[in-house]
């Protein structure tokens, strides 16, 4: 079971590195983890992806409230998000791929954002189901290289606070 | 408003924490605190070694209740204290530790005795700090006095930029802590008491399962009326020994792998386990799904994350032991001793602890713990390293009161003796504090006799000389068929060693001479040694292997 995490920090010195420290230290698993500034200049939110059964997560959120620094601990709904991942691939591709590839990009809202004689390179953000489905179309052709950034998720309808 | 320097800040910071007492070692990143101790009325124990002054404030904190104050310069001052941290924190105990740090211009490169000291004790202190601004500094120290004694306790360690001790600014200390993502629950929740009192009266073998966070708590009055009112027998932890007197009838004294019979059988037949301010430690339930199978289990901690993290728990509340306890008593009934108690009584007759003496000259280590027990009616301050002699130190000796013992239960530090029992004899002056130590594990802070000399600390060192780093010789001899693979371990002369320091010391391999040499030792006016030779090969028993369920005990 994967859960997502909507964890408030205070912006303190290395407020990451303890929340990285004790998924490690727990031997908890983490898929993705996310941090970024929020409407309030002291606060960050993390959204972290978090493998494991009801209990590994109770674990989990209980050892995260402990860290003096964290505030607020929601697990999202996965019906009730927007979730985003955003992901960058260079894809190997001659010259006459190159028009099927841009298809396959359109299709699923994606930017060429890099072309180069051997390859291009796709920007494309989206749930993670759609960016392993665009991923696994290019992979015929040849996937060079790419990153993701993650999950970013928050709720709809109400703030979180 | 007076303008102080860092150095001065602290100082006042402290006094208004009513700190009296700080153990510590010098160095250049903490010259400047250094000078303004110089003039002021705190009281500073200077250790022989970092690791020393680290147990020394932890002895003292466990003797005393206060929080355990420590000071040590950067780098190696601070990496020497990474053992004492995560000792303390293992083991619940309040403590703040100053380290120096190089000056926060020279932070990251590299610099002359630098260590990234709040890296290296993140996941071993509760809370730590980077201080680099001096106008951060009062507001820290605050903090770091409230996390270290709220809530679960645990170290805290404030890192001090060399710089900020010689700045200067006014000097206002904060009433009252801002920290919004901190906030301890003391008191239980109203339907989970009751749900627990309903459970609790309609048992027909329940049995309080008692750990640190009672002592923690201060909650021996309240367990005692627990006990009195609904005639609960009692079984403690190592962390616990003495919360509930051990001479009564209901007392089953420890549990787990090194525990009574009686008390690991309790555990088998309970319908409800009350676990009170106890972590279900390994070496507590054996194999887990074994432990306490026919009971439901009610489990008070004040730390959330306790609650199920190795059982499942029917009745979890989340809340300080005493605060509970005095919710939970109006709402539990009053029993008469029943079918239950007299089991209970069975059990202790039909398998007490016991060892056998030949009833030559041979000094049992067992005998010596009696004798201890004898010659001070229970009434003093066990200190242990860890081993055997640490194991006989719980088994062989009755505590009556809480923080009558103090040892290294969760790290089990080896070198933990000699400086707690320093802190603690320091924390309790009226005391006596007797150190029971292994001849192994006395060797690894052993520098500390010089403090306890210095400062004329009247600890009395007994050493149970088996010539063997016995608790692991035990296992080979057990699960290795013998085969004692670095685990004989020469011993100094201790005497000489002793003399060497100027402390009174004195070695008896006789039983007939035990007794005047333990008088001797306990009346000498200073801190004194004694070297006892025990047997070199002998075991403690009961024992569970690991990983068996309590019901496997071997021996005893
Ligand atoms: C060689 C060796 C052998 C050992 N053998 C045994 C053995 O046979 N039996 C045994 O029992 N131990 C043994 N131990 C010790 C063992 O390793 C653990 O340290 C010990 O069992 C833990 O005790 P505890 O459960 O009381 O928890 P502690 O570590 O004392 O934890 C205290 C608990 O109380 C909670 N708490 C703190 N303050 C409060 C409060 N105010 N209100 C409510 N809750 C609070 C904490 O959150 C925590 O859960 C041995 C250790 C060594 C080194
Ligand atoms: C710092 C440290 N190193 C190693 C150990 C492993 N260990 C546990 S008990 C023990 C033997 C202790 O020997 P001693 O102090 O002589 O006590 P005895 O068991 O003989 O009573 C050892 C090596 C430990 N607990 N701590």
């Amino acid at each position: 079971m994967t859960h997502i995490l909507s964890v408030s920090v205070l912006n303190k010195p290395g407020v990451l590195t303890r929340i990285a420290g004790l998924f490690s230290r727990r031997n908890f698993n983490i898929e993705s983890l996310n941090v970024g500034k929020t409407e309030n200049p002291e606060i960050s939110r993390m959204t972290i992806v978090v493998q494991g059964d009801e209990k590994v997560l109770e674990q989990v959120t209980k050892q995260l409230h402990k860290l003096i620094n964290v505030l607020k601990i929601t697990e999202l709904d996965k019906n009730s998000i927007v979730e985003r991942d955003l992901i960058l691939i260079r894809v190997k591709c001659t010259r006459k791929q190159r028009s099927e590839i841009i298809q396959i990009a359109d299709t699923f809202r994606a930017q060429i954002v890099d072309v180069a004689p051997d390859s291009l390179m796709i920007e494309a953000t989206g749930t993670e189901d759609k960016l392993e489905a665009l991923t696994e179309l290019l992979r015929d052709f040849g996937i060079a290289e790419f990153v993701r950034t993650g999950i970013v998720a928050l709720s709809r309808g109400q703030a979180a606070k | 408003m007076p303008k102080l320097n860092g150095g001065e800040i602290i100082i006042e910071s402290l006094k208004k924490e009513n700190v009296e007492v700080v153990f510590g070692y010098p160095g250049g990143a903490v010259i400047n605190l250094y000078d303004a101790l110089y003039n002021s009325d705190l009281k500073h124990y200077l250790g022989r070694h970092e690791q020393g002054v680290v147990h020394a404030a932890d002895g003292y904190a466990r003797s005393s209740g206060k929080v355990g104050v420590c000071i040590a310069t950067s780098g190696p001052g601070g990496t020497n204290l990474v053992t004492g941290l995560a000792n303390a924190q293992m083991d619940s105990v309040p403590l703040v530790a100053f380290t120096g740090q190089v000056s926060s211009s020279l932070i990251g490169k590299d610099a002359f005795q630098e260590a990234d000291i709040t890296g290296i004790s993140l996941p071993i202190t509760k809370h730590n700090f980077l201080v680099t601004d001096i106008k951060d500094l009062a507001r820290t120290i605050k903090e770091a006095f409230y996390i270290a004694r709220t809530g679960r306790p645990g170290p805290v360690l404030i890192d001090l930029a060399k710089d900020v001790t010689q700045a200067v600014t006014e000097f206002k200390y904060p009433d009252r802590v801002n920290l919004p993502g901190y906030r301890p629950t003391f008191e239980g929740h109203k339907l989970q008491i009751n749900k627990a009192a309903k459970a609790i009266n309609n048992a027909s073998r329940p049995l309080l399962y008692v750990g640190g966070g009672a002592v923690i708590s201060g909650a021996e009055k309240e367990l005692r009326e627990m006990v009195d009112k609904a005639k609960i027998p009692v079984t403690t932890t190592l962390m616990a020994l003495g919360i509930y007197p051990e001479d009564q009838p209901l007392a089953l004294e420890m549990l787990g792998m090194h525990g009574t019979q009686y008390a690991n059988k309790a555990t088998l037949e309970t319908d409800i386990l009350i676990a009170v301010g106890a972590r279900f430690d390994d070496r507590v339930t054996g194999k887990l799904d074994e432990f306490a199978a026919q009971a439901d289990i009610i489990q008070i901690d004040i730390d959330p994350a306790e609650i199920g993290k190795n059982i499942d728990v029917e009745i979890p509340i989340v809340g300080d032991v005493k605060t509970v306890l005095r919710e939970l008593l109006p709402h539990i009934e009053a029993k008469k001793n029943g079918v239950w108690q007299q089991r209970i009584k069975e059990l202790k007759e039909n398998y007490p602890l016991k060892y056998e003496d030949d009833g030559s000259e041979t000094i049992k280590p067992q005998y010596i713990m009696e004798e201890i027990d004898k010659y001070t009616n229970g009434d003093a301050t066990i200190v242990t390293e860890v081993g055997q002699h640490q194991m006989w130190a719980a088994q062989f000796h009755k505590y009556k009161k809480p923080r009558q013992f103090i040892t290294s239960g969760g790290l089990g530090t080896m070198g933990y003796g000699l400086p707690a029992a320093i802190g603690a004899q320091i924390g309790q002056p009226k005391e006596k504090v007797v150190l029971i130590a292994g001849d192994g594990s006395i060797q690894m802070n052993i520098q500390e006799l010089g403090t306890a000399q210095t400062y004329n600390i009247p600890i009395k060192v007994i050493i149970f000389n088996n010539k063997y780093l016995g608790m692991v010789r035990q296992w080979q001899e057990i699960f290795f068929e013998k085969r004692y693979s670095s685990t004989k371990i020469p011993a100094p002369n201790f005497v000489k060693m002793g003399e060497a320091y100027g402390i009174w010391s004195k070695s008896v391999d006789k039983k007939s001479e035990l007794d005047s040499a333990l008088k001797e030792a306990m009346e000498h006016q200073g801190p004194a040694i004694l070297d006892v030779h025990i047997p070199e090969e002998e075991n403690v028993y009961p024992m569970v292997p690991a990983g068996a369920g309590l019901k496997d005990m071997i021996g005893g």
